[in-house]
């Protein structure tokens, strides 16, 4: 292997795992160790529906520049058990690395009877096809025969050797760090400092000073074993950059960092897969540091509150939002499905309410764990009748910390029900980015009526359902004085009692409807809207997509017009109300539009044609629950490219 | 100034039928806010939906007329998210009991400091009178082609197995005693429960104004009617869980309100069930998690400074974050 051929700073790591055997927290000591070394990650987390058991995998990218996205092959897969050896072997590419236990090897492949049949049958075929037994050996074989090297790695003499050394004779308790071994052992193939392993795995178990000892004998143990097999330098390494402060966050947590920091101070939620890991990390942050405000020395807080379905969640969140609280609830489709009728009344009611929801496969349970972007023609037409509501998506972890504090925004000033539209693409996977700016987004209120003005004066009386030449009406609270008002479901009159009157019912359907008018004004175009021009003046190719498809999709055109092919990106955010004439004015004018989109008939082409009548001919779409990959996208833009007429629908299966 | 009946008016024109016992509730709940040490600024009433449910639009509080089933939802969210509001709920027995029961158990486990008044007649008047979860099965009332196939809930009997710390029943045409119930469902530390039997006079030919007042029951030496509900206390019960009781003792208290609650028919005891003051309200136990809670909650806190920053110190609570959302330090 020539010098020339080591690859620096730029590879895809992978763990898997049973679930609940800790390929989480290696993925995140691994993504850790490399972020304290000054590196980007992005990290792909894929799992079942499930506690225990079943095999979840994490994949790791690293990068000296920011990376958004995951790729289609591994060049270091780290095994601690047969099985991810078994499901992702063939992933590693040439040139790569498989970490392995070698006592794993006459394991019978149709023996480990947690991977599906149909999969244990395709892996066998493709074993017998080249005449290899259908054994873990068999799978080390070929992978030795592409050229991929093999570390075999005696966790078992580590841990005992790792025992010894704190003097535990209980070697059960400390077989739960073979997971942080095999990060160890990847780290010394890649050359890198084991010092930033060592700051991770004390950041990972930051409170048990016994388990970050043993962990840290062990890794060293790992680190020096797998360093002697090194014949020659692996062909990937790994260095340490000088760089600024970081974070390395998850979806949810941007998504629940800018719920915090927008003013959200009410959050209901009933348990469902993948939001509720950001109604978790709002509760165990639910007393914070704040600086000014009306409470000094003292602490911010957040009510959280566990319902008894997502029925209760939206009501509960709707009564906080009405005493001027702000209030969101967050949820998944199923949790969305049930929460309609409520949504329907905050539209009725005028009530800044925020839902944040995690699409996931559909229909029904779906795919709870596994990705989608199925649900954005549900949500904008979510409810029977006609009201107004905002809908913003976004496209990665910055954008979802600002949007959840603008998604207030947008409600209080609107004063409708406000929809933020998230995929549990971007809410699991976790990515490297600058630190957010507490103080970008500026908190509006719009009309909100101060709560220390006493009284309405003299005569006339308050009323919450003002008509306006905006359509948005002074909004009191409950519980102000000279302020009374009533809510109810029914169509009502401007103090909000019922009222059938069908001159009133014209008035106040466009009073409401009116509001959406104005916030399409008064929102920002560069809120509405993402678009990455091409280096070309007039590009070959305009990708529309919307979500979590912006990773790789931005990763990919860096690739794209390495190849001489302009790109340029529109991504839509704020998808009601529509931004019809900049969709209309970007797209009229494109050499070639293609559709990209994590659903199966391509909804926002939909929403185009709806609103534009433009027709986008072409299109990519991914429905095999597993995110778009940055190479898929690449292959298959070139693939439409290459022949438009004859691509009019690509269909992307990567991922296991 | 004091609160005068007058005061919670409102020129909304009444529907409900003559001789409804909704009449009685709202008179009731009237006289009860005029005679409670209550800042009427601060009471929300919330309903559901059904004849009973329009009550706020009748009074002159802040109303909020929900959704069919779902008034505790929007209560409760409204009490947690600013305690000093004085909230009370009102809906009828098809809206708390048949398609918003699940509230209402969980609800009881809660223990919120607020009071819901169910408007119980057994039917479902607006949709014109089909079987409402507390009719009795085999009762046929008016609209009804069949009798009625299904079992009653005991809403006593639930409210107690769900947790409620206050459990009080009443009826309608007796204002005074409903208005006394309504006075210590309100004052009551904790989750109240007033079940309010009432006549429909249009839909519920059994459980009529006559039927509850006994005039089918002559008593031979008065030659005076024999009303079918007797007041608890004037017996000597007494349901009140103190904080001295023994485990057994409150057991045994348990065992009465059961007892009392499964008498119907000749003899419909009215009055406080239940009552314990010894459980911790949810605004406590949110109080251990977050100390500054009363004082400055959710809709009391100041989101951001005077030029619209945001008053969180987001690098603060960055330190705090544990590994999963590690943040390097320059």
């Amino acid at each position: 292997m020539s010098r020339a051929s080591v690859k620096i700073n730029d590879l895809s790591w992978m763990t898997g795992g049973p679930q609940g055997s800790g390929v989480d927290s290696s993925a995140n000591i691994f993504a850790g160790a490399c972020v304290l070394g000054g590196l980007w990650t992005f990290g792909l987390r894929e799992y079942y529906s499930s506690i225990k058991g079943p095999h979840s995998y994490f994949e790791v990218r690293v990068n000296s520049d920011k990376i958004r996205s995951h790729v289609n092959n591994v060049n270091v897969l780290a095994t601690f058990d047969a099985e991810t050896l078994i499901r992702h072997a063939d992933e590693v590419a040439p040139g790569g690395g498989i970490l392995y236990d070698p006592t794993f090897s006459s394991i019978e492949i149709d023996k480990v009877d947690t991977i599906e049949t149909p999969v244990v049958l395709r892996i066998k075929a493709r074993l017998a096809k080249q005449g290899l037994p259908g054994t873990v050996n068999g799978i080390l074989d070929e992978a030795r025969k592409r050229g991929v090297n093999l570390f075999p790695i005696p966790y078992n003499d580590i841990i005992a050797k790792t025992a010894a050394q704190i003097g535990e004779h209980q070697l059960s308790k400390l077989s739960r760090i073979v997971n942080v071994l095999s990060v160890a052992a990847s780290f010394a193939i890649l050359g890198f400092d084991e010092t930033y392993l060592n700051q991770s795995i004390e950041r990972a178990f930051a409170s048990k000073k016994k388990v970050v000892d043993m962990n840290e004998i062990g890794a060293k143990l790992a680190y020096d074993a797998a360093k002697t097999q090194l014949k020659q330098p692996f062909p990937f390494q790994l260095q340490p950059i000088q760089n600024q402060p970081r974070l390395l966050l998850m979806g949810v947590e941007a998504v629940a960092l800018g719920k915090l920091v927008g003013g959200c101070r009410v959050q209901t939620y009933y348990p469902i897969t993948p939001a509720a890991d950001e109604s978790e990390f709002l509760e165990s942050h639910g007393n914070f540091d704040i600086s000014g405000g009306n409470n000094p020395g003292q602490k911010g807080s957040i009510l959280v509150t566990q319902t008894e379905d997502e029925i209760a969640a939206i009501t509960m969140a709707t009564g906080a939002a009405l005493t001027g609280a702000r209030a969101a609830t967050s949820t998944s489709g199923p949790g969305f499905s049930l929460m309609v009728e409520g949504l329907g009344w905050a539209g009725m009611n005028e009530v800044p309410l925020v839902i944040t929801h995690y699409q996931r496969g559909g229909p029904a349970t779906g795919q709870p764990t596994r990705h989608e972007q199925g649900d954005l023609k549900f949500v904008l037409s979510a409810a029977h009748g006609e009201f107004p509501r905002i809908v913003l998506c976004s496209g990665d972890m910055e954008e979802s910390f600002y949007d959840a504090i603008r998604i207030f925004n947008y409600a209080e000033r609107f004063q409708m029900p406000s929809i933020h539209l998230i995929d549990k693409g971007l809410a699991n996977n976790s990515m490297t980015i600058s630190p957010p700016k507490a103080d970008l987004v500026p908190i509006q209120r719009g009309k909100l009526i101060e709560a220390d003005h006493q009284g309405n004066g003299e005569g006339e009386p308050y009323r919450r359902f003002a008509f306006t030449q905006d359509g948005v009406s002074p909004r009191a609270v409950l519980g102000m004085p000279g302020y009374r008002f009533w809510n109810t479901g029914d169509e009502h009159d401007e103090m909000g009692h019922i009222e059938e009157d069908p001159d009133n019912r014209v008035k106040m359907m466009t009073k409401r409807m009116t509001k959406l008018d104005t916030a399409a004004k008064e929102i920002p175009e560069d809120e509405k809207f993402n678009f990455f021009p091409s280096s070309k003046k007039q590009a070959d190719v305009t990708i529309v997509s919307w979500g979590s498809t912006k990773g790789p999709i931005l990763d990919a055109m860096k690739l794209l017009e390495k190849d001489g092919i302009g790109v340029e990106f529109l991504q839509i955010r704020l998808v009601n109300p529509f931004p019809t004439d900049a969709v209309k004015q970007k797209l009229s004018r494109a050499k070639l539009t293609v559709d990209i989109e994590q659903n199966y008939s391509g909804q926002m082409a939909a929403v185009i044609a709806e609103k534009t009548m433009i027709d986008v001919k072409n299109k990519i779409v991914k429905f095999n629950g597993r995110p778009m990959s940055q190479d898929e996208i690449y292959q298959s833009v070139k693939q439409v490219i290459s022949n438009p007429e004859q691509n009019r629908r690509v269909v992307l299966t990567h991922g296991a | 100034m004091a609160l005068k009946l007058t005061d919670l008016k409102t020129d909304v024109h009444n529907d409900w039928c003559p001789g409804c016992g909704d009449f009685g509730i709202e008179a009731s709940l009237k006289m009860a806010l005029t005679e409670m040490p209550v800042d009427i600024n601060k009471v929300a009433l919330f309903s559901g939906i059904g004849c009973s449910s329009k009550l706020v639009h009748f009074t002159n509080a802040f109303g909020v007329h929900t959704l069919h089933g779902r008034v505790l939802g929007y209560a409760q969210g409204a009490k947690l998210a600013n305690p000093d509001l004085e909230v009370i709920a009102v809906g009828g027995d098809g809206d708390g009991l048949g398609i918003g029961v699940g509230h209402f158990v969980h609800a009881g486990r809660r223990n919120i400091d607020m009071a819901y008044i169910i408007h119980d007649n057994g039917v479902y008047g607006l949709t014109k009178g089909q079987a409402a979860p507390t009719l009795h099965l085999g009762m046929q009332t008016k609209s009804l082609p069949e009798p009625n196939i299904n079992s009653n809930i005991n809403p006593i009997m639930l409210a107690l197995a769900s947790g409620f710390t206050f459990i009080a029943r009443s009826y309608a045409y007796n204002t005074r005693h409903l208005k006394e119930m309504i006075k210590k469902a309100v004052a009551h530390k904790g989750f109240a429960l007033i079940d309010a039997l009432q006549p429909c006079p249009t839909y519920n030919d059994i459980n009529t104004k006559e039927w509850y007042g006994g005039e089918d029951r002559i008593d031979p030496a008065t030659k005076r009617p024999m009303p079918r509900t007797y007041d608890l206390e004037s017996t000597g019960y007494n349901g009140r869980i103190t904080a001295d009781m023994s485990e057994d003792d409150v057991g045994k208290n348990h065992l009465q309100v059961i007892e009392k609650s499964r008498e119907w028919g000749d003899k419909i005891p009215i009055g406080v069930f239940y009552q314990n003051e010894t459980v911790p309200i949810y605004e406590e136990r949110l109080s251990e998690r977050s100390p500054s809670y009363l004082k400055t909650p959710p809709a009391k806190q100041q989101l951001a400074k005077n030029d619209g920053k945001s008053v969180v110190n987001l690098a603060n609570l960055s330190k705090e974050l544990l590994f999963e959302s590690l943040v390097l330090a320059h």
